[in-house]
């Protein structure tokens, strides 16, 4: 893969908007094309170069494109927004949307996301190697269309209502959840390796994992069983696990819950 | 200030203009024969399509319901965003555009008055503040009274004197334009989660049944000398084989003497009221038995509530309906109860061509326009935005005037549309002067002394007028997109002889006039009704009847119409 990359330089109070940062859209353009992007600062449009130092050579198929934004990008919003292919590396945080409603390609954040990471993702693979803040892999807002498909995994910690009305695809969170991950959700899986509080509320669908511990089981949910090294198409998951429906809050249930059981 | 539009092909249905080259000119916001000013700013149009500005029945931009959709639905903002320029504000919303952008929107395709069907009273203050925030356009509200406890009570009395003193009160109180009937007796029977299911149905706790309450506010309208007749969303909407109670409701005006020269009844969103079928997999059209109905009767004029195939936000003052459609969609809602007046919901729907359904309704609205054979008794409306976004207009001009565009669709539709509806036997192509009918003329008409001034470029019209870049004499209707391309975005559009629009673009914000009806009653009669009145403000309303009406400074240029009320 061939790199182009961004090293920020002093950072704005207020968020950039960024979407322009994607594959797709530096393919085929020069270094000076790339400085010209325009992004939103606040309510003006200022120029990519403005916050980034622009660096590499031109690259014509976004398929061997790898973009890395070497230094810490907190403070920039929509980062990979709608990607396909390529590859986005940050070597550092991120502002909220990072791979939003992507279709394809790899973004790895080395730092922390702020929210809504993934929100809508149709496919790709999306890494944060940090913590996550809310609705990792959520709907928009409003929307009952959330995620389809492709992987989000969080080797951190993740905020509440992951995976807020999920349709397909995976969230791996390897740390704790907050509340309310997995809401409304529909079909996929998410799989939390720590401890998740009230999990699940309105799922009419899919599978949820939970390999620490959980408080505050809904009451909607009812105790189906127990399963030996559970396996979920093609996941496994070592131990003892205690399968639940749910939640008979809502019609028309197939949402499945397994806590993992103490030794 | 003075304009003339130089050697325009000018189609003006009312004034028998098919395509004739003509100036037009206008001063002091009036079409006039010649110029006094010398000094005119002149336009050459030459070899493109002059028309009346749009005029706009039936389309839900304002009022309580329009504002639930929006905050119902923030994912809506997402699909169409329009960033601010140094002369427009920002916006955003597809089924729901925000209040100025759909000023915008509408003056952009050439449409100079839009009226908002469906306005509660109880909510008539904000309203007219939406009105107020929707730039560009002459605007107008129909105050519902389907569910009205005053009605029910003196037309159940036989007192019909009384109920005109009573609409004339809640019109000025509300600055409503005219009377929206929607499903009569059903908004107040869905307080108790019932429904009225056929004209003959009694109201629960009030023993009037919809067909007294259609009749007696038609009388009502009449009396009152109203510019429009009633505008009846009739009983059953969107329900399977509810082209019975659509034919009977065809029949109730017979005999009624309309006070101008118009209908007295105005059937909205025909389309969704051709239903026929008893389950979802034998749904079919009844398009032609209802129109068959509607072009035997001289009284009665429909508007067509096309479905474009979108996802959108269905709103309606038919709280069961509105309930009945989540219950198909499990898609979110809302339910309102508007005290003594009406019912309203809300719920997002997706008209996918994949379902049959959809692309039966499709077919259905197109099909009505298709078969009313006078264009005078039928106007162009998605009953914005519950069968899709009245933005969608330009397409469906481009569907009647090109059967090629629709065997396209009905090639890219659900197959259903091929034995379950008539469309694919239907030959018939707009005309230019057709589509200046549905759009222009025949809406300006069923407001009866409006015609005067609206919806015509004779002397005296007003100087709202549209310029297409389609030269009519080398105009090919089998290119269906350009046609849609072009009645998108006006060459030119002119409100009250200013140039607004230019290629599409706005050019200069104009605010417009809010139109309402002011009946007048005598003395007599409005003392004894208004001793009612504050009865029941007293007794039932959660507000002070000195907190109901909307002042007249709240109203951007305030414009009341005084009718000839027989009960003045
Ligand atoms: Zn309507």
């Amino acid at each position: 893969m061939k790199e182009i990359t961004l090293r920020p330089k002093e950072q704005p109070k207020v968020r950039l908007e960024a979407e322009v940062i994607n594959p797709a859209v530096f393919a085929g353009k020069g270094l000076k094309e790339i400085e010209g992007l325009q992004i939103q600062l606040g309510n003006t449009r200022v120029r990519l170069a403005d916050f980034f130092e622009v660096s590499g050579a031109r690259v014509d198929d976004p398929k061997d494109l790898r973009i890395v934004i070497d230094g810490d990008a907190g403070h920039t919003k929509r980062i990979g927004e709608g990607m396909a292919t390529g590859e986005i590396l940050v070597r550092g945080g991120v502002d909220m949307y990072v791979g939003a409603r992507m279709t394809g390609g790899r973004i790895i954040v080395e730092g922390d996301a702020d929210s809504f990471a993934g929100q809508q993702m149709v496919g790709g693979e999306l890494v944060i190697k940090g913590n996550a803040k809310d609705y990792v892999g959520s709907s928009y807002r409003g929307d009952w269309r959330g995620m389809r498909g492709g992987t989000i995994t969080v080797e951190g910690n993740a905020g509440c209502e992951n995976g807020e009305f999920m349709m397909g695809g995976k969230i791996h969170i390897k740390g704790s959840a907050g509340p309310f991950t997995g809401l409304h959700m529909k079909k996929g899986l998410i799989v939390v390796g720590g401890n998740a509080p009230r999990v699940g509320a309105q799922m009419q669908g899919g599978s949820i994992v939970v390999a620490g511990k959980m408080e505050k089981l809904l009451p909607g949910f009812w105790l189906e069983g127990e399963e030996e090294n559970l396996k979920i198409e093609a996941d496994s998951f070592e131990g003892r696990y205690l399968r639940y429906s749910g939640d008979h809050a809502e019609g028309n249930v197939k949402g499945l819950l397994y806590l993992k059981k103490p030794i | 200030m003075s304009l003339i539009l130089k050697n325009g092909i000018v189609y003006d249905p009312r004034n028998g203009m098919k395509g004739e080259k003509k100036d037009i000119f206008i001063e002091n916001g009036k079409v006039v024969e010649k110029l006094r000013d010398r000094k005119a700013q002149v336009i050459d149009v030459s070899n493109k399509l002059v028309m009346p500005g749009g005029v706009e029945i039936h389309s839900h931009i304002a009022g309580g319901k329009v504002n639930v959709g929006r905050m119902l639905r923030p994912e809506d903002r997402l699909k169409l965003i329009m960033p601010r320029t140094p002369l427009t504000r920002s916006g955003a919303g597809f089924a729901n555009p925000t209040a100025f952008m759909t000023g915008y929107l509408y003056s952009k395709m050439g449409y100079t008055t839009t009226f908002t069907p469906a306005m509660p009273p109880l909510m008539a203050k904000h309203t007219h503040e939406e009105l107020h925030d929707i730039p560009m356009t002459d605007k107008g509200a129909y105050a519902l009274t389907d569910g009205n406890w005053f009605i029910y009570k003196y037309l159940k009395e036989g007192d019909i004197d009384k109920c005109a003193a009573y609409v004339a009160w809640l019109l000025k109180a509300t600055r409503g334009l005219a009377i929206k009937v929607v499903n009569p007796g059903g908004t107040e029977a869905w307080g108790w989660g019932k429904n009225c299911t056929s004209l003959d149905d009694p109201v629960p706790n009030f023993d009037i049944t919809p067909r007294e309450i259609i009749r007696g506010l038609m009388e009502v309208n009449e009396r009152l000398g109203l510019p429009h007749s009633i505008h009846l969303h009739t009983t059953n909407l969107g329900r399977l084989g509810n082209y019975v109670t659509t034919l009977e409701t065809l029949k109730i005006p017979n005999g009624t003497k309309a006070a101008f020269d118009r209908q007295v009844m105005h059937l909205t969103h025909l389309q969704f009221h051709c239903f026929g079928g008893d389950t979802w997999k034998n749904f079919e059209s009844k398009a032609d038995e209802v129109v068959k109905e509607v072009n035997k009767r001289e009284n009665v004029a429909i508007d067509s509530g096309n479905v474009t195939l979108d996802e959108t936000t269905t709103m309606t003052a038919d709280g069961p309906m509105e309930y009945y459609l989540q219950s198909l969609s499990h898609l979110k809602w809302v339910n309102k109860n508007v005290e003594m007046e009406t019912a309203p919901g809300v719920t997002p729907f997706i008209y996918s061509n994949k379902m049959s359904s959809s692309s039966i309704q499709w077919a259905i609205g197109l099909e009505v326009e298709l078969l009313v054979k006078d264009p005078w008794k039928i106007m162009l409306t998605t009953d914005h935005p519950n069968g899709g976004p009245f933005f969608r207009y330009p397409r469906i001009i481009a569907w009647l005037m090109s059967r090629k565009y629709r065997e396209k669709t009905m090639a890219e539709v659900h197959k259903a549309v091929q034995d379950h509806t008539i469309l694919p036997t239907l030959d018939r192509e707009y005309t230019l002067d057709e589509i200046a009918t549905i759009t222009r003329a025949a809406p300006a008409r069923a407001f009866g002394p409006l015609a005067e001034t609206k919806g015509h470029l004779g002397v005296g019209a007003d100087g709202d007028v549209s310029v297409y870049d389609i030269d009519p004499r080398a105009f090919n209707p089998n290119d269906y997109l350009e046609i849609e391309e072009r009645f998108s975005k006006a060459a030119y559009t002119v409100k009250g002889g200013e140039v607004v629009v230019k290629d599409g673009e706005i050019v200069k914000v104009v605010q417009g006039r809010t139109l309402w009806s002011s009946p007048p009653v005598n003395e007599a009669l409005a003392r004894e009704v208004m001793k009612d009145i504050e009865y029941s403000f007293k007794r039932y309303y959660s507000v002070n009847l000195a907190n109901y009406p909307v002042a007249e400074g709240y109203l951007s240029g305030s414009t009341p119409i005084v009718t000839k009320s027989k009960i003045a």
